[in-house]
């Protein structure tokens, strides 16, 4: 039986790439580990290794062809003793090998990751005083743009963490600073967080604005010590006389399919502490727009992204000035019946919900929170005034979350407008499994949200 | 006092063999004197009243202390004046220094005046943080001084971080990044280490091995007990130097400060210091014998050893070191009526400094 030759993954998130270039032509022996195929995404490159060993007898995409799903079969491998007649059987015989290993998609293929291109409410330009032109951007490119255009404006913004100058970002969110700003300003640093946070904080301290990136939040609690007892609390400690006017930047939350060391929403840990300013944005133009906000503020900013959203495109404002306001959160969807609030790649999916809740005739309200602290509890309250409910959504545990904060919030300043108690939509109180179906019942999903939702308004 | 023979021997314009000799003796009395021969007085006398000052200063806060005046946790720095105002000597205006906890010496060492000093310990507005801060974190950016730092080890990133920043900013500055034998087996001291070295950072690590982090030994705490070759891995250059000889300090200071701002890099220097009071005022200092604290003091003592120097080499006379101590005993007593009279802040002081207005 010949074997297929998938796309293969270059990441977790990774949902499609381009075939590049073919190495190995019809009739080339393969040996396993020989080089087939380079596949490219927008992140990275990557060469196809042989697995197997036999006779390349068919490629079935093109090189150059792009947009080619993970999974999708790219060339078939003859086996020894087998010739083109083979190819001719493949049709009518179940391509077994290949269609166990199909089987398991990516998680990244997960619902998710289209929300925001389905759904009706997704605001065309982020804010609305904007009137501007804008351009289809990706938040990766945005987070870029948003460094690109800090980094010129004020020679004290510098970046620094692991993989950012030469290797371009582990996420590829640096791409081409190196090249841009040199290596004075765009520093790869060796594996070590707790020491270049500090060394950020210090560099802060005296007037610098870093911009320090963390591979992913997960490692950033190496770091916690720096990013709180250092650049926190100084500016308070010295009666005012030191600040820090510091970015930590990178990944939060759960990528897909990479377990519970890497799969962990940090925000209302740092939402928790004074002195901090926390940052979640969804869309690309609040990225960019928060983005360039936080290299320019004083205080040391958390800024929250998350790997899944990196691709997903968005409307921008055409412009080097486009800042999104910390601290204001933003009604992404009108409604008037139910209350959905939530931040980053959360707000996709209660998208979705409002949506599908829409069809049984319930117009829910989406407000993307954005920021974290400050909160914008204004906004979140008028909001709750007038549909009377709350739901929120976030990918972090139930116990002391942000939701948790929103309900007691409510209690405080909504309590006689409640028609329903405040329903938290959490993700699950475990650490993240890996299993693909157990990963998805640990994060809230649409179902979820529409369920809650119907909840609070004794519809369900 | 017996040891007054060997001092005498070191005069002015003494030879490399008369000091030899000099060392000889003194080791035999176990106490070996600072080389005054090769320092003008004025510095000379402002070495000595500088550690004079953190001396009477700690003694005053020690006292206001058991008053009840200084509340939280107070860490003295009696017994190592030396390191601090050694160092000092031997950096410009423009350096930074960076620290940890036991900090009030190396705020007045750098000029930090000892009334600001003062009214933090006891809380006060009149204190450097407006009482914000207390014994541990106080910040001075007129002079250079970064802190006062509450995490052992803390401080090492940060002041490779000032570091960075002098050279990001193409500045000819240094950073004295200090640190205890406590600190140095954290693991963000490596990582510092690491960084400053492969970055070619403008930092000096001042190791001020004081034998005990809080109660524990260095040798129940460290499986090597020299300190000076901790950043060998690193190719960071490091010496040990005699902490209780100010002349020592200022000496090994100077040539690793000039290595650093050079461009080569960091250096580590190793101060064989020692604290003689508890690691703070809440400590009974029972993990050592007080017969190894008296000891110290009668043979190694910082002060006692210049002064003996300065008075066996006729560089000043008694009465002139009695009317320093008068002068230094008056700053001193003002600073503490001031921290005592100073007003504890404003009840709206809560909430103010805690971001920097955008």
């Amino acid at each position: 039986m010949p074997i297929e030759i998938l796309m293969p993954a270059l990441s977790p998130t990774m949902t499609e790439g381009k075939l590049a270039k073919w190495l190995k032509q019809t009739g080339d022996a393969v040996a396993a580990g020989d080089t087939i195929a380079e596949i490219e995404t927008d992140k990275a490159t990557m060469e196809v290794e042989a697995v197997d060993e036999g006779v390349l007898g068919k490629q079935l995409v093109a090189e150059g062809t792009e947009g080619v799903a993970v999974n999708t079969p790219i060339a078939v491998l003859l086996e020894e003793g087998e010739d083109e007649s083979a190819l001719a059987n493949m049709n009518d015989a179940t391509p077994a090998p290949a269609a166990a290993a199909a089987e398991a998609p990516p998680a990244a293929q997960a619902e998710p990751q289209s929300a925001p291109a389905k759904s009706p409410a997704a605001p065309v330009a982020a804010e609305p005083e904007w009137d501007g032109p804008t351009a289809s951007q990706s938040v990766r490119e945005a987070l870029r743009d948003a460094m690109a255009e800090e980094m010129r404006r004020d020679p004290t913004v510098f970046l620094m963490g692991e993989e950012v100058a030469e290797y371009q970002g582990a996420y590829k969110i640096s791409q081409g600073l190196l090249e841009e700003f040199g290596a004075k300003r765009v520093i790869d640093t060796p594996i070590t967080e707790q020491g270049f946070a500090g060394i950020g904080v210090g560099a802060a301290f005296y007037g610098l604005r870093p911009i320090v990136e963390f591979m992913t939040f997960n490692f950033a609690m190496q770091a916690i010590d720096q990013i709180i007892n250092s650049a926190a609390k100084t500016r308070y400690m010295s009666g005012g006389q030191i600040s820090s006017p510091i970015v930590f930047r990178g990944p939060n939350g759960a990528a897909a399919r990479v377990a519970a060391q890497h799969s962990q929403c940090y925000a209302s840990w740092y939402a928790h502490i004074p002195g901090l300013k926390v940052v979640a944005p969804w869309s690309a133009a609040d990225a960019k727009g928060l983005l360039k906000a936080a290299i320019r503020d004083p205080n040391p900013v958390i800024f929250l992204e998350n790997e899944v959203l990196y691709g997903q495109s968005f409307e921008v404002p055409q412009s080097d000035d486009w800042i999104v306001p910390i601290g204001k959160a933003k009604v992404v969807r009108p409604g008037r019946d139910v209350t959905i609030v939530t931040f980053s790649i959360s707000v996709g999916r209660a998208l979705e919900a409002a949506e599908a809740l829409a069809q049984d005739g319930i117009e829910a309200e989406v407000i993307d929170l954005r920021s974290l602290r400050p909160l914008d509890s204004e906004t979140v309250i008028d909001s709750v005034k007038r549909t009377n409910r709350l739901v929120t959504v976030e990918e972090g545990w139930p116990t002391a979350g942000i939701g948790a904060e929103l309900a007691a919030l409510m209690m405080e300043h909504a309590f006689d407008w409640l028609d329903a108690p405040v329903t938290r939509v959490c993700g699950a109180d475990v650490p993240m499994p890996y299993a693909a179906n157990l990963e998805r019942l640990a994060l809230p999903q649409v179902a979820d949200v529409v369920a809650a939702a119907k909840h609070v308004c004794y519809a369900d | 006092m017996a040891t007054k023979a060997a001092k005498s021997s070191k005069s002015k314009g003494a030879t490399a063999a008369k000091k030899t000799a000099t060392k000889k003796t003194a080791a035999k009395r176990g106490r070996s004197g600072p080389d005054v021969a090769s320092t003008n007085r004025d510095e000379l006398l402002e070495l000595y009243r500088e550690m004079l000052l953190i001396r009477r200063f700690e003694e005053k806060a020690g006292q206001m202390y058991g008053m009840g005046l200084i509340g939280g946790f107070c860490h003295l720095y009696v017994g190592q004046e030396a390191v601090v105002v050694g160092m000092q000597a031997a950096i410009t205006e423009g350096d930074t220094v960076i620290t940890s906890y036991r900090d009030h010496g190396h705020m007045l060492a750098t000029g930090m005046e000892a009334k600001g000093v003062m009214a933090e310990l006891t809380g006060r507005r009149g204190g450097y943080s407006r009482g914000k801060g207390g014994s541990m974190h106080m910040f001075s950016q007129d002079k250079g001084f970064y802190g006062g730092h509450g995490i052992v080890g803390a401080q090492v990133p940060l002041g490779t971080g000032l570091a960075f920043a002098h050279k990001y900013k193409d500045e000819a500055a240094v950073c004295l990044t200090y640190l205890g034998d406590g600190a140095v087996n954290q693991g963000q001291v490596y990582e510092s280490f690491n960084m400053a070295a492969l970055w070619k950072l403008p930092v000096v690590y001042v190791i001020e091995n004081n034998k005990y982090g809080m109660g524990t030994s260095i040798e129940r705490a460290s499986a090597r007990t020299d300190l000076y070759h901790r950043g060998q891995a690193y190719g960071i250059p490091g010496v040990q130097v005699d902490g209780m000889d100010v002349l020592a300090v200022r000496e090994a200071g100077r040539k690793a400060v000039a290595h650093a701002r050079s461009g080569k890099g960091p250096q580590i220097l190793e101060m064989l210091t020692y604290r003689y009071r508890g690691h703070s005022m809440s400590d009974p200092a029972k993990y050592r014998a007080k017969e190894e604290v008296q000891k110290m003091r009668q043979e190694r003592d910082p002060i006692e050893r210049l002064r003996g120097a300065l008075l066996d080499s006729k560089v000043t006379d008694e009465a002139s070191l009695k009317e320093m101590d008068r002068n230094v005993k008056e700053i001193v007593s003002e600073a503490a009526e001031f921290a005592q009279n100073s007003p504890e802040p404003d009840v709206a002081e809560l909430f103010t400094d805690i971001y920097a207005e955008a």
